[in-house]
């Protein structure tokens, strides 16, 4: 024992090895290289996304001025002269978003200030996961129980409207709202959490109650944070694509406002269009490119924002 | 404590304390009937909201299982689809064909996205502005609708500049670009909870970074990666959007094949069947609406068996 005791020592002592490295690292720069490379493929991702939709979409403007796609109100690309007025699309995505929110937002505000202010932590663990569980539930899945399981209820809970074939807008963004609401919930009650606990003992403590310090103080508080819930899930409306293309069927996009009736989508639209047989080339083609881009520009946009909103509240309190 | 103390120091102090006690109680008077009333209000509104969202979940599994419960049979996988005799159709090649996707998107998002974690966590300088760009990027891109990545694989992948045709595996890259951000995403929470204690020791004992990352912070990081890619596979088993662009639209009799042929996928499958005018098609659809949740629930009860597996581990 004591023999190698001193061998190591004056082993050691003979060395006198240097800190830094002997020679460089060749293997760890590769490594660095690699993971940065991983990284770096997310934005090749964006890239390859912007690329892909602008060329056809160029190729499509050349054919169909601006002007029109953004003004005319007829959609029919289908025809032989055909019109490529995207007015319709955006306006049955924005039904569809309205009807979303309309469910999405009230039930997923309340069940976030549930959660966050009022839940027992026991009622909280088990409520939590199944919120997320129905916010993995395949879109298909809920497309389908829209429009059989809802569809009919809605006919029998409203029979004075008038009902006509088995596709709805309306039925279809209560849907899409209910696919939303797991995220509108999730979001908001991080937001709410978040609120530092003085300022609710504060409000407390000057004889709020609880009612009072969840609208007054913890909700303002918590303003930006579920500012951005919502407009999370507003983007997840605007993209859904299956519930939509199922329940709302592909209805003929003609500014009807009518919510018993089915619509087309800018999503549903394309993923119509899409799978039919169609040369590519051709302005019908091109036009998938084009509702694309202004699909990705809107959603972006709302995403842009949600992230400064949740950037903004964490400065103000972490 | 203080008051506790004072108090027993003296009796006028206790009589004080006793007295503004009394005052602020008088100020602050038993919650008025409208207070109480509007606080009952509020109470029975949150546990309605809750319950409608709890409920949906409810009537979707319960609709798809009284639907679909009768169609629930072996030859359900076992069998070909079928759009003439829907008593005899089946799942058999969109199983097989959603199985084999998820092996591809498995195979390329657990090194990409755990790469690019291990990168931004912990080689990135965050001064850097190109390091927050990709941050940002990936915040954005886990933003992006599905479709739009169902573009992004027909433009880029099926045609354009990989032009790999509609094959399976075309399917697969497209759907691991979907969710790869969810794994990034994860992965990132997961290294970041790993106590840099842990770092510090590694690196003065000698170890290189790349050693300290595997040894250390990888091994305890696992559980947390692991939930992060089964969430991200979770999602790209359901997805069906995408899948329609990039050719898993057809109605396929035979098996796939990785990187032959035209291929199907479970919810591509069900769509499909959904489209059928026929009433027995929809207890098809539901039947495999079923098969779709149930293939969900397994995953998810793997997850927490590994990562039960992994904790107990470390």
């Amino acid at each position: 024992m004591s023999v190698d005791g001193i061998a190591v020592t004056t082993a050691g002592a003979g060395m006198r090895r240097p800190l830094a490295a002997a020679r460089p690292r060749y293997g760890d720069k590769l490594i660095k290289g690699f993971f940065a490379a991983c990284a770096a493929i997310s934005v090749g991702v964006t890239t390859a996304i912007v690329v892909s939709l602008l060329i056809p979409a160029i190729g499509f403007f050349q054919d169909v001025s601006i002007v029109e796609f953004f003004t005319e109100t007829q959609w029919s690309p289908g025809f032989s002269n055909g019109k490529f007025g995207v007015v319709p699309l955006v306006v049955g995505t924005l039904m569809i978003m309205f009807f979303a929110l309309i469910v999405a937002i009230p039930l997923g505000l309340l069940t976030a200030i549930y959660l966050s202010e009022y839940a027992p932590r026991s009622v909280r663990k088990v409520v939590k996961p199944t919120l997320e569980v129905l916010g993995g539930v395949p879109t298909v899945a809920i497309g389908l129980w829209a429009l059989w399981f809802l569809r009919p209820r809605a006919e029998e809970v409203f029979p004075f409207f008038d009902w006509g074939t088995q596709f709805s807008t309306a039925v279809a963004g209560v849907a899409v709202g209910v696919l939303i609401l797991p995220i509108v919930a999730s979001v908001a009650d991080d937001s709410m959490r978040s609120v530092p606990s003085g300022l609710r003992e504060g409000a407390y403590a000057l004889g709020g109650r609880k009612l009072n310090v969840s609208a007054r103080v913890v909700f303002p508080g918590a303003l930006s944070g579920i500012i951005a819930a919502i407009v999370l899930g507003a983007s997840r409306a605007v993209g859904e694509t299956m519930v939509v293309l199922i329940a709302a069927g592909r209805g003929t996009p003609n500014l009807s406002f009518d919510p018993t009736e089915g619509i087309q989508t800018m999503t549903s639209y394309i993923a119509g269009r899409a799978t039919g047989d169609i040369a590519q080339g051709t302005p019908v083609y091109d036009s998938i490119f084009a509702v694309g881009t202004l699909l990705f520009v809107m959603t972006l946009a709302m995403n842009m924002l949600a992230i400064r909103l949740v950037r903004r509240f964490r400065e103000v309190y972490e | 404590m203080a008051i506790d103390e004072v108090g027993l120091q003296s009796g006028r102090t206790r009589a004080a304390v006793a007295g503004a006690r009394a005052a602020t109680e008088s100020v602050f008077a038993a919650p008025s009937r409208r207070n109480r009333l509007a606080n009952g209000a509020f109470h029975v509104l949150m546990l309605a909201g809750l319950g409608v969202g709890l409920l949906s979940l409810v009537a979707i599994v319960g609709w798809a299982i009284g639907d679909g419960g009768s169609r629930l049979t072996w030859g359900l996988f076992t069998e070909n689809p079928s759009v003439v005799a829907p008593d005899e159709g089946g799942y058999r090649p969109a199983i097989l064909g959603s199985l084999y996707l998820i092996a591809g998107v498995l195979l390329l998002i657990v090194p990409i996205g755990v790469g690019a974690a291990i990168y931004l966590e912990e080689y990135a300088d965050k001064t850097r502005w190109w390091n927050r760009f990709i941050e940002l990027n990936i915040q954005n891109l886990a933003g992006v609708p599905s479709i739009v990545f169902g573009i992004l694989g027909l433009a880029f992948i099926v045609r354009g500049p990989l032009s790999l045709n509609f094959v399976v595996a075309a399917g697969s890259m497209t759907l691991a670009l979907l969710v790869l951000p969810t794994v990034i995403l994860a992965s990132r929470e997961a290294i970041r909870a790993v106590p840099s204690s842990l770092r510090d020791g590694s690196l003065a004992l000698g170890a290189t970074p790349w050693q300290t990352i595997r040894r250390q912070t990888l091994r305890v990081a696992i559980p947390g990666i692991t939930t992060g890619v089964i969430l991200a596979v979770t999602r790209a088993i359901g997805e069906a959007a995408p899948l329609l662009l990039v050719g898993a639209a057809t109605f396929v009799q035979r098996d796939p094949e990785m990187f032959e042929g035209r291929y199907t996928a479970l919810p591509v499958q069900i769509y499909r069947y959904a489209q059928e005018p026929q009433s027995e098609f929809r207890d098809l659809a539901a039947a495999g609406v079923i098969v779709m949740v149930g293939l969900l629930l397994a995953v998810n009860a793997f997850a927490i068996w590994l990562r039960n597996h992994f904790e107990q581990k470390v």
